[in-house]
């Protein structure tokens, strides 16, 4: 797919979650069959604005999101388009038991958006902070797993998931995020979006580290290093094609996210390069820990989620490719 | 629509059903015997007089609904199904065998005719509320029953779902809590006691019934009642005996969660003639 853009000004959008909550209004007036749940956190999710225009279909859970999940579950077996929503670490970890037995095992078509994700949340610590959710929503045989990077990546995407038939899980942000792509682009659930070419390199990435990604690269040009930017708006279905031809294009891979290492994008990419076209790696993200209070510029800079972090691992990587 | 049967018949089938649980669990030799037999009347008085429904258009989208939250009775189901003609009953010993439409947990995989996938204990509530207000929004009159164990009732989603119904003024949802006294580890009294059970369901929000889960009048009696209650779901408490119709599994443990002997099995059909 080829970018809109080749100049990236990454001027702050909206946060995702915003999108997400203007664009699920934008589905309810597609279509009636579109209902939405939230538990008790519908102004923070963006859900209010459905509630506001819709109020018939909005469906107040309070603070139980196991319930929450088997509600959405329950309106899908009879038809309908349940869209679930929380804080990721509330609806992925309270729901999980649900997610699984109740929506992935039966294969329904139930959306479940989680916002707050990453540490980039700030203030509120870690037990506000998903960290985990990716590797989790992974997991669930049969979901698509999507991860925009900005406001239009989003609103594309979640008109994407309410289309498509089947479980789906959209990770979103709170942090207002740069606004990486034109209006005009297209997206395709499962189809990564390759933003700058490069042959030295390939940074994989998702989510917030998509502009930090596109940051790097812009000054590890300036030392003479070509690298590609893809941005993996779909973590599953995985676009294996687009990573073994970065794999036997450049013969070397970073992935950044703002996840724990462990079960996220990156295991996954690794997974596909080791059954394609084996090259070296490296990895960015949260290695095996918790974060703490802090803003979100200090969250990301001290557990290494920031530009600088990408190109130390381009380095790391480059001195390893043979 | 499925034709109704009177009291004399469904008394009848319920007997035969029963013959039917026993032996599938016994092909199976593994298997929940106590909580299918105890929910025998329960089951057969929904599918055979107090739902709407239509075996040969099993998705007609007004139909009434039956969702088994104690999945692991879903011999009970499987029989009613077969009697009502969904499924195939010369097939119901093959239960639990790769491959069978008979799953040991209801799976909508297998068999589609199912409302639910479950077997994870605590969310069929939610489940069926979640149906209910899709037939709500759609102005159908369709109404949903869902049927949870005594000891399932120790989830805590159980009651995430009952404030949610109640909130929500979900009138075309009965919950039928089979208490029949007993789980796996031994009497409900000792592991994890839930009395008062209806009291619990009237401070929820509901509309709660006690009745006699084994006399089809009485079970009747109880769905008209819920029918004409308006504005709040409803709770049907039903006293039952685990393992019910067979004298070595009546009020039994064991018989919880254990398949009957050949021998058993033999015995037990005696006692069912």
């Amino acid at each position: 797919m080829i970018p809109a853009k080749t100049k990236f000004d990454l001027k702050l959008g909206m946060a995702t979650r915003e999108a997400f909550g203007k664009a699920l209004v934008e589905a309810g007036r597609r279509s009636k069959d579109v209902v939405v749940c939230d538990a008790d956190l519908s102004k923070s999710t963006y859900t209010s604005l459905f509630h506001h225009e819709f109020p018939d279909r909005f469906f107040s859970c309070g603070i139980a999101e196991a319930n929450m999940v088997a509600i959405a579950a329950g309106f899908a077996y009879a038809g309908k388009i349940p869209v679930a929503a929380s804080f990721s670490c509330f609806v992925v970890n309270k729901g999980f038991e649900q997610l699984r037995v109740t929506v992935a095992y039966p294969n329904l078509n139930v959306k479940i958006v989680g916002t707050h994700s990453g540490i980039s949340i700030g203030e509120d610590g870690p037990s506000q902070m998903s960290v985990e959710e990716t590797s989790l929503a992974c997991s669930l045989p049969g979901f698509v797993v999507l991860s925009p990077a900005d406001e239009v990546s989003t609103t594309a995407l979640v008109h994407a998931a309410i289309d498509h038939v089947g479980p789906v899980f959209i990770r979103t942000g709170r942090m207002k995020a740069p606004v990486v792509y034109a209006a005009e682009q297209k997206f395709e659930i499962g189809k990564a979006v390759e933003l700058i070419d490069g042959s030295d390199v390939t940074v994989i990435a998702t989510g917030l580290l998509v502009a930090e990604a596109i940051r790097a690269q812009e000054a590890l040009e300036a030392q003479g290093i070509s690298v590609r930017v893809i941005d993996f708006h779909t973590v599953k279905p995985l676009d294996r094609e687009t990573i073994a031809r970065a794999a036997v294009e450049t013969r070397a891979i970073v992935v950044a996210e703002e996840h724990l290492v462990d079960g996220g994008l990156g295991v996954r990419v690794a997974q596909a390069v080791a059954e394609t076209h084996p090259c070296v790696m490296e990895f960015v993200g949260l290695h095996d820990t918790y974060a703490e209070s802090g803003s979100p510029e200090q969250l990301l800079d001290k557990y290494g989620l920031v530009s600088r972090d990408v190109i130390a691992a381009v380095h790391r990587v480059l001195a390893r490719k043979k | 629509m499925l034709q109704k049967k009177t009291v004399p018949e469904m008394q009848a089938l319920a007997k035969r059903m029963r013959r039917e649980i026993v032996e599938m669990i016994g092909a199976a030799k593994s298997g929940h015997p106590g909580g299918s037999l105890s929910a025998v009347e329960l089951v057969v008085t929904l599918y055979f007089d107090v739902m709407r429904h239509d075996p040969a258009n099993p998705k007609w989208p007004d139909r009434d609904r039956f969702i088994l939250s104690k999945g692991h009775a879903a011999p009970v189901l499987y029989t009613a199904m077969a009697e009502a003609g969904y499924t195939p009953r010369d097939q119901l010993n093959t239960l639990r065998k790769l491959g069978s439409m008979y799953q040991g947990h209801p799976d909508v995989r297998f068999l589609p005719a199912l409302e639910a996938s479950t077997g994870s204990l605590g969310e069929g509530v939610s489940l069926a509320l979640g149906m209910a207000l899709a037939a709500r929004l759609n102005g159908s009159s369709s109404r949903t029953y869902v049927m949870l164990g005594d000891g399932e009732i120790q989830e805590g989603q159980v009651w995430e779902g009952a404030m949610f119904g109640a909130y929500h003024k979900v009138d075309n949802v009965v919950a039928i809590v089979d208490y029949n006294g007993i789980q796996l580890d031994g009497f409900v009294k000792d592991i994890m006691d839930v009395k008062p059970l209806a009291e619990k369901w009237r401070a929820f929000g509901w509309h709660a019934i006690e009745i006699d889960g084994h006399d089809i009048p009485s079970i009747q009696a109880a769905f008209q009642e819920a029918a004409r209650t308006k504005d709040v779901p409803t709770a049907i408490i039903a006293h039952t005996i685990k393992g019910k119709g067979v004298s070595f599994m009546e009020n039994n443990p064991k018989f919880h969660g254990t398949a009957p002997t050949p021998d058993e099995v033999k015995l037990a059909l005696q006692e069912l003639q």
